[in-house]
């Protein structure tokens, strides 16, 4: 960022109802982004919705360590047990247990039926070794942030039940979490870059490519996407590894989002092209590559970052629809949308109802960055109204 | 309006040979090519096809010509209404499409029309009552289609449905009628089957239009003509729906172009959880099985379909707007 380091940086404190006077001269002399943090901060939902944003890419980072069981580890013998009720005391103390649980098949309906045992308590642990995993992908580790005593959490804990090949949900969430957030990222940066470079050609040469560009986005507006993308993914050869369908189902998506970033940009690009401070710096002899990265970007940088945040969730949804529809990240890679594809059938639904719970996460995700959004765009423009 | 009239039909053209050449690059992409699949199909059926007749049924389908011919035999083809032969089915790609396509475009029209109905009285109500009791209550449902993805509605109500009703709410007919000829009984049995589909495809764009709506006739809602009008006396009922309420109206036209891809787009993968008998199921169903002329003549028909429906909103919005009515008379 271009802060000057000469301009006088007011002490940040909280409004106190201070003289009006000494409120304005610590307005008029703070910087662009200091205004703007300020303003965004008046913005309650956006407020928390970033914080819930940040909660979830904690989930995304330490995502080995809250799972405590192998999202991989199946076991027919425990398939589609329901969410297990957590019991905080034990005698008036408070120690969080759960009962174990014998599993039988219904003879009548061939459904696993599970009772739970009261006799057999099994304590909840905090910060016990698990199975092994790599921290960051790197740091070989065993550290679990929930365990249980006596027993592996494999056999025992299953905070909101399996799925049919018995595997822990509560873990494959975790996992789950970590994919579908940084295919958003990813999607988005990926589309970031198409959008700011063809929407910054647009606005700043104009002319024929200026129209052919539009044209372009329009077209691409007009076309219903859902349809296009499933042809594309299921393109994708099949003996491709779990890695490279990634990184093409990343790609395929962040081919959606680029209109409207570069919409955005071009729309900038040709408000601010006619400010005076950009004809000044022409006339100082300043060159093009300096009056665009030194004077143009930093002052539409915040609309691009809000413009960015409000693109995430399209790019969440596509992966989950993809995933749900089998046509995205495949087995054994866990998304959202992978994990939702359980859930795809009224019978799954009536018999496992919890496997729906995926579709939580996905909907406050959504809703915290359409708010953090809303609340950068507003931000945005400290210097409107 | 001529200027608009033919840049708009341009555009549309051009749009058209966009879906066309993508629609060209899905049934292009998988590797193998027909005669692949077609020569897997028979030995997986007994009956071997040998490599002579296999080049002769290359050259037939012009297959060894370069990508551009095909791609021009190709649209020869479609031109003419032979979308190709479906491998999977064994019959023509146009007959498996079938009434197919005609009920996505019900199913998706109904949606536009329910997002219409819906965000119009909704919108003029949050704006005229602001901050009212029912202006947080469509704000919360905004929020709700908002953040919903479509196909996610359509598993929850999907769960509710049984567990509250016991009731299976998927499908666009009765079973009786399934499989029915046209009659008006099974006319009517679509219409009854049509809201819910409808509520679920529309409420994302209906959330979005509420949101348009209050701000534009808010927007208005302060202006000097309306405190005129006011003044002298006209009801409120009148005064807001014959003049506000028609400035602000404009964006409802011009967002079906926006509206139209995103409801077809999201009716695919609702029709997966509903079943309904649209292209949906088929077009994932072919994709699955490589039946690459079924899946693209479907992204085609889509695109078309979009495409049309979209110019038609341009040519409302004419309609509605004089400003683009007039536009380069003055």
């Amino acid at each position: 960022m271009t802060e000057p380091a000469a301009r006088p940086v007011p002490p940040v404190e909280e409004e106190t109802a201070a003289a009006s006077t000494a409120a304005e001269e610590r307005i008029s002399v703070a910087t662009q982004w200091q205004l703007m943090w300020w303003r965004f901060r008046k913005h309650r939902v956006a407020m928390v919705s970033t914080v819930v944003v940040l909660l979830f890419y904690l989930v995304v980072i330490f995502a080995d360590l809250l799972a405590y069981a192998d999202p991989l580890a199946s076991e027919a013998q425990r398939s589609l047990l329901p969410p297990q009720r957590i019991h905080w005391y034990d005698r008036g103390r408070f120690a969080p247990h759960v009962y174990g649980l014998t599993g039988v098949r219904d003879p009548m309906t061939f459904k696993r039926v599970y009772t739970p045992d009261p006799n057999k308590k099994i304590p909840i642990r905090f910060l016990v070794r698990g199975f092994e995993y790599r921290l960051f992908g790197l740091i070989p580790m065993s550290l679990h942030l929930l365990g249980v005593e006596g027993t592996t959490p494999e056999e025992s804990l299953f905070l909101l039940g399996t799925d049919e090949q018995g595997r822990d949900l509560w873990s494959r969430l975790m996992y789950g979490t970590q994919t579908s957030l940084i295919i958003g990222l990813v999607g988005v940066s990926l589309s970031l870059i198409l959008g700011v470079f063809l929407g910054g050609i647009s606005g700043l040469y104009g002319g024929v490519l200026d129209t052919i560009i539009q044209r372009l986005i329009e077209i691409l507006r007009s076309i219903p996407t859902i349809p296009l993308w499933m042809g594309l993914a299921a393109a994708l050869p099949n003996d491709w590894t779990v890695i490279q369908v990634y990184f093409a189902i990343t790609i395929i998506i962040s081919l959606i989002g680029w209109t409207e970033l570069a919409r955005v940009v071009r729309g900038r690009f040709l408000s601010l092209r006619q400010e005076d401070f950009v004809m000044a710096a022409e006339l100082s002899g300043c060159g093009q590559m300096r009056i665009i990265f030194t004077h143009l970007v930093p002052s539409f940088l915040s609309h691009i970052i809000a413009a960015t945040t409000l693109a995430i969730p399209a790019m969440i949804i596509s992966e989950t629809s993809l995933s749900f529809l089998g046509l995205g990240l495949r087995p054994p890679a866990i998304s959202w949308g992978v994990l939702l594809q359980q859930a795809q059938n009224i019978q799954a639904l009536a018999i496992s109802p919890w496997l729906l719970i995926p579709s939580i996460p996905v909907i406050i995700i959504i809703l915290a960055f359409n708010f953090m959004g809303d609340g950068l765009r507003d931000a945005a423009d400290p210097y409107g109204h | 309006m001529l200027a608009y009239l033919v840049r708009r039909l341009i555009l549309a053209i051009l749009t058209m040979w966009a879906v066309s050449v993508l629609s060209f690059i899905v049934i292009q992409l998988p590797p193998g090519d027909y005669i692949t699949s077609y020569i897997a199909q028979m030995s997986s059926s007994g009956s071997g096809v040998s490599a002579e007749e296999a080049n002769a049924l290359r050259q037939q389908y012009g297959l060894d010509q370069p990508q551009y011919i095909q791609y021009i035999r190709w649209m020869k083809m479609v031109l003419q209404g032979n979308f190709g032969m479906a491998l999977e089915y064994g019959r023509p790609v146009a007959e498996v499409i079938g009434d197919r396509i005609y009920l996505t475009m019900v199913v998706s029209v109904a949606a536009i029309i329910f997002t219409w109905c819906a965000a119009l009285p909704i919108g003029i109500y949050s704006a005229v009552r602001q901050y009212s009791m029912g202006d947080y209550l469509a704000t919360f449902i905004g929020f709700i289609g908002l953040a919903v993805p479509s196909f996610m509605l359509a598993l929850i109500l999907m769960y509710f449905g049984f567990t509250l009703f016991n009731a299976n709410i998927g499908g666009l007919f009765s079973d009786e009628f399934a499989e029915a000829p046209w009659t008006l009984a099974k006319l009517w049995d679509l219409t009854k089957h049509l809201p819910l589909p409808a509520l679920i495809l529309g409420l994302a764009g209906t959330a979005q239009l509420i949101r348009i709506m209050r701000a534009n006739l808010l927007d208005e809602l302060g202006k000097p003509y309306v405190v005129t009008a006011r003044a002298r006396g006209l009801s409120e009922a009148r005064l807001i729906i014959k003049y506000p309420v028609r400035v602000a109206l404009n964006p409802f036209a011009s967002t079906i172009g926006y509206l139209l891809p995103y409801v077809v787009s999201g009716s695919i993968i609702v029709s997966l959880v509903l079943s309904l008998p649209t292209v949906g199921p088929l077009l994932l169903k072919s994709l699955v099985a490589q039946d690459m002329f079924l899946a693209g003549t479907i992204v085609l028909l889509l695109g078309v379909m979009t495409v049309i429906g979209t110019f038609i909103s341009d040519l409302l919005l004419m309609w509605i707007d004089p400003r683009i009515r007039f536009e380069g008379k003055q």
